[in-house]
């Protein structure tokens, strides 16, 4: 038996069936690696460890009595943005350091009803606001390949966490890349899903037009093991789509040949670092190896996804983020000498300077006089972009390329320039602008750091990003490197 | 003729009476203890998302069937956003670009008898927000939030009404119409129905608007012509006196009876509305609209005028009686018991029931005189058992006393005399009685004719069928 933390969800899950280790040991032995890393990666912001071994010791109950579900015992993390019953919720923030849910999200129920056992809560980017995991309250996330590095964001937390295998599998969002890009520069696989695949009920807003959760896992096999569980319309989200969902662990091993890869030829841009460009050719022979056909699209508006996603998400935003007011819950500052004193010292002293930052630029883009300029103009070149994904499906399944234009970067190199950050989200936004699922996994490394190659499929097409990365992953073991002190 | 011309727009808040609120499932019954019917929706908690209530949209659309208005193929919910402690989310959930329902209109009857159509320009969805308490609370202010999320119908007239009584007929009518459609219960008091007066005043003739006030949360007929009133005289000595008027928000203080500014233009939000990404357009297709169009009550109007037709009422009565479906139904269901006069009807509900209820401030549903009961009395008056003025008395022991017409005619002995022997000789005894008063009649005094009635009255005790007396009186005394 190899060691549990090699171990994926599917293969823990079928351990726990078989009775080979309890879901006690599990717990255990995860939780001994999240308490032995947190000073290195500081990848949890609320570890719940009385909480997990309960659970465990109720799914071994379960398991002794015939009655696992498919995730039964399997210790799983919940990104800090997904709302949990009486554990803190903070997204991240000072606003709601203090804020304890009454109730789960909507994909935390699912997973728990599935059996899963959860051990904590992930770091993030306030608000999941950011690239690099650098604007959490709770300090930066390391990238456990290299200390010195981000592990890229907003759900860096949750990415580290898998990429040093502290967990098998971490939920995540992402609203412009935030699954993708620190899958990518924690060499580990993440799942956008489509919008509207998985409830956004009791996910913490930042641009609900935008915001996906979805998965970071070791393998594709596992992603859909866990997206299985999670998808599915939820009558409390009425942007979820009312459509079954199809059996992504039984559909992933479906052949690939013949399949029709699209090249963007807008990814492969002089902002993609030559030796990423050289890993993803490379990956890019593996699929012919796998007798899929390569062919270039162009999608000529894509260039203009990350003014267009600078409009629309902090737009989003600044009215999401209206309800911490100092009133009902999260930060209240310090006697309020009046009720304008109250919301601004609240929100002043509560939410960060990126925060801030795009609360602003979306009250801008909103105003009066200036609406039609940004936000309407915005929302047309959306329609250009997805008009441009909608004709590059017709000619291929699939649209592959980077997922970002370089490898994980140093810790405080790009805080100063919020435009340099923003543009490391260059190839992922489109795919959130248009809704579309999207997939990262790892296809090679640049020295020492992994590089994400990403998949892009049309709307409900998971099934077939799915197979499309579980077929790279039959042929390559990128997706099985650990960093070293993490083996 | 005035020299200025009023120009009045209205914008009305129907609170639709849903069992549920417009975006979460929290009740929304009046009254509650604070807090008590406000879930994580309505407090506006990090993560929870609005679902639409199909009935809300439902009863939007009754309504622009109503008012024969356009029904939006789709309509779009978008974010108003602004700050205050009862705005839970920090901003509103409303319809503005798209709204459900859009030109529609209105015919209201003014005092010369004229019908005028006012044009409704858009009736939107939206959500009601909570309300601060300040009563008993010093030093702080408190936070209800038991109606945020309570689902509104926003009813925005055309400028077209010319006065405070123009207002208030239109409001009445407006009233009248959501309480047939069984979309908003019409309770002023508690602010189911309110409205906003936007109000200016142009030199007669011209056609350019003039600068406008509004005039917010008026939730009653009087404050309403009140504050109108009161607006326009206010703006009128403005202008003559060489002032301009400033577009503003203002409030009516009742007490006072005057309007005095709540904010500016200038101090007034921009609001940023977008469309709400967590809604789906709001999608109608002909068959559910034809639906509803199905489930329509006979309107008003037509009542009024079927009532006029069939049963020959003037149309101030038909408007008097069709004013509310419980009132309409109610005389409906008298003639139905006694269809011989429905004239007779209408005077006798209009009349002694309106007053009856009124003295206890009751409303027809709550009627303490079954329409049965009513029209058992009428039926009594018709085959002339009991005399028009003796049923008066019986309908006030009815009405006490909760019984029947004709246990209290019989109780109280009140039965009609149409015995002619028995009024012949009543009579004959009043003339043996008055002797000289005959000899006068006789010589040609008429007047004491009256005379001879009263007293054939006092000695029946009132219940002489008055056409028999006056017939055999007559004869008896040319002798």
């Amino acid at each position: 038996m190899s060691e549990l933390h090699h171990m994926g969800l599917a293969a823990l899950a079928a351990g726990l069936r078989a009775r080979r280790f309890s879901s006690v040991e599990l717990a255990e032995a995860f939780l001994g690696r999240i308490e032995r890393s947190q000073g290195a990666l500081n990848a949890f912001i609320t570890i719940t460890r009385e909480q997990a071994l309960a659970d465990a010791r109720a799914a071994d109950r379960a398991l002794a009595r015939g009655e696992a579900g498919a995730l039964t015992g399997v210790p799983l993390a919940h990104k800090d943005l997904f709302c949990t019953r009486g554990v803190r919720t903070s997204c991240g923030s000072r606003m709601l350091d203090n804020f304890v849910s009454p109730y789960d999200a909507t994909v935390v129920a699912k997973l728990r009803s599935a059996g899963a056992v959860m051990l904590g809560k992930t770091n993030m980017d306030e608000f999941a606001m950011g690239s690099s995991n650098e604007t959490s309250w709770y300090g930066p996330v390391r990238n456990p390949w290299d200390p010195r590095l981000v592990p890229g964001g907003s759900s860096g937390g949750s990415a580290a966490a898998v990429a040093a295998r502290l967990v098998p599998g971490a939920t995540a969002t992402d609203t412009g890349g935030s699954i993708r890009q620190p899958a990518a520069l924690c060499g580990i696989t993440g799942l956008k899903p489509t919008y509207g695949r998985v409830s956004r009920y009791g996910m913490v807003a930042f641009a609900s037009s935008l915001d996906q959760g979805g998965t970071l896992t070791a393998s594709a096999a596992d992603a859909a093991l866990m997206l299985r569980e999670m998808a599915g319309f939820d009558p409390n989200d009425s942007t979820s789509v009312e459509r079954e969902v199809p059996d992504y662990v039984a559909l992933i091993e479906q052949p690939l040949a013949g399949l029709k890869v699209g090249l963007l030829r807008e990814f492969f841009d002089k902002g993609l670092d030559p030796e990423n460009e050289r890993r993803i050719r490379e990956a890019l022979k593996v699929f012919e190896a796998l007798g899929a056909q390569l062919i270039e699209v162009s999608l000529p508006n894509l260039p203009l996804s990350v003014p267009v996603y600078y409009v629309v998400a902090p737009a989003e935003c600044s009215s999401n983020l209206a309800r911490y007011d100092g009133v009902r819950f999260g930060h209240r500052c310090e006697q309020p000498r009046d009720l304008k004193d109250l919301y601004c010292r609240s929100r002043g002293e509560g939410f960060g300077a990126e925060v801030k930052r795009r609360i602003m630029t979306g009250t801008y883009v909103l105003s009066a006089g200036y609406y039609d300029a940004y936000y309407l103009k915005a929302q047309r070149v959306r329609q250009l972009i997805n008009a441009d994904f909608t004709r590059a499906f017709q000619q291929a399944d699939v649209l592959i390329g980077p997922t970002t234009p370089t490898a994980a970067f140093a810790i405080g190199a790009k805080t100063s320039d919020p435009i340099t950050m923003y543009l490391n989200d260059i190839y992922t936004i489109g795919a959130n602008l248009a809704g579309l699922p999207a997939a990262s996994i790892p296809c090679g490394f640049v020295g020492e750091l992994p590089v994400g190659l990403q998949i892009v499929g049309p709307h409900f097409s998971e099934e077939r990003v799915l197979a499309a990365a579980h077929g790279f992953q039959r042929l390559t073991d990128w997706h099985t490197r650990i960093p070293a002190g993490y083996a | 003729m005035s020299a200025w011309e009023t120009v009045i727009g209205l914008e009305i808040h129907a609170q639709l009476s849903t069992r549920s609120k417009i975006f979460s499932g929290s009740p929304t019954a009046y009254g509650a203890p604070p807090n008590t019917q406000a879930n994580l929706v309505d407090l506006g908690y990090p993560g929870v998302l609005p679902v639409l209530n199909r009935e809300a949209v439902r009863m939007a659309v009754k309504f622009g069937l109503a008012v024969s208005a356009r029904i939006a193929a789709s309509s779009v919910f978008a974010r108003k956003n602004y700050f205050y402690p009862d705005l839970p989310k920090g901003y509103q959930i409303s319809q503005y670009e798209l709204p459900i329902v859009a030109q529609g209109s209105l015919e209201i009857v003014l005092d010369d008898g004229q019908v005028k159509r006012v044009g409704i320009t858009r009736a939107h969805l939206e959500e009601d927000a909570g309300k601060s308490l300040h009563e008993g609370l010093p030093g702080v202010s408190g936070i209800d939030l038991n109606r945020a999320g309570t689902p509104l119908l926003e009813i925005v007239s055309e400028p077209e009404l010319r006065s405070a009584k123009e207002a208030v007929a239109y409001m009445k009518k407006m009233h009248t119409l959501v309480r047939y459609l069984e979309i908003c219960d019409g309770n002023m008091q508690e602010g189911s129905f309110r409205c906003d007066a936007n109000v200016s005043v142009r030199r007669t003739g011209t056609t350019k608007f003039g600068t406008r006030a509004e005039i917010k949360n008026l939730n009653s007929f009087r404050f309403i012509e009140r504050a109108i009133n009161y607006e326009v005289e206010r703006q009128i000595e403005i202008l003559e006196s060489g002032g301009s008027v400033v577009q503003e928000t203002r409030l009516y203080d009742p007490d006072k009876g005057e309007t005095r500014s709540m904010r500016s233009k200038e101090e007034a939000n921009d609001y940023r509305y977008f469309p709400d990404p967590d809604l789906l357009p709001v999608a109608l297709d002909a068959p559910f609209i034809e639906g509803v169009r199905a489930t329509l009550p006979e309107l008003p109007d037509l009542k009024a005028a079927r009532f006029a037709r069939d049963y020959g009422l003037s149309a101030y009565d038909a408007g008097v009686l069709t004013v509310s479906r419980e009132l309409a139904d109610y005389y409906e269901e008298v003639v139905r018991a006694a269809p011989k006069d429905p004239k007779l009807a209408a005077n006798w509900v209009m009349g002694e029931l309106a007053g009856a209820l009124n003295k206890e401030g009751l409303e027809i549903s709550a009627t303490r005189m079954s329409a049965a009961r009513l029209a058992g009395l009428l039926k009594r008056i018709s085959d002339q058992t009991v005399s028009g003025k003796l049923a008066k008395e019986v309908f006030e022991a009815m009405w006490a006393a909760g019984a029947e017409a004709d246990a209290v005619i019989a109780e109280r002995g009140l039965k009609q005399i149409t015995d002619s022997g028995a009024i012949e000789r009543a009579i004959d005894e009043v003339m043996q009685k008055n002797p000289g008063q005959l000899a006068e009649y006789r010589a040609g005094k008429d007047k004491l004719f009256g005379f001879f009635v009263g007293q054939v009255m006092k000695a029946t005790g009132g219940k002489a069928n008055p056409a028999q007396l006056n017939e055999l009186l007559r004869k008896k005394l040319s002798g």
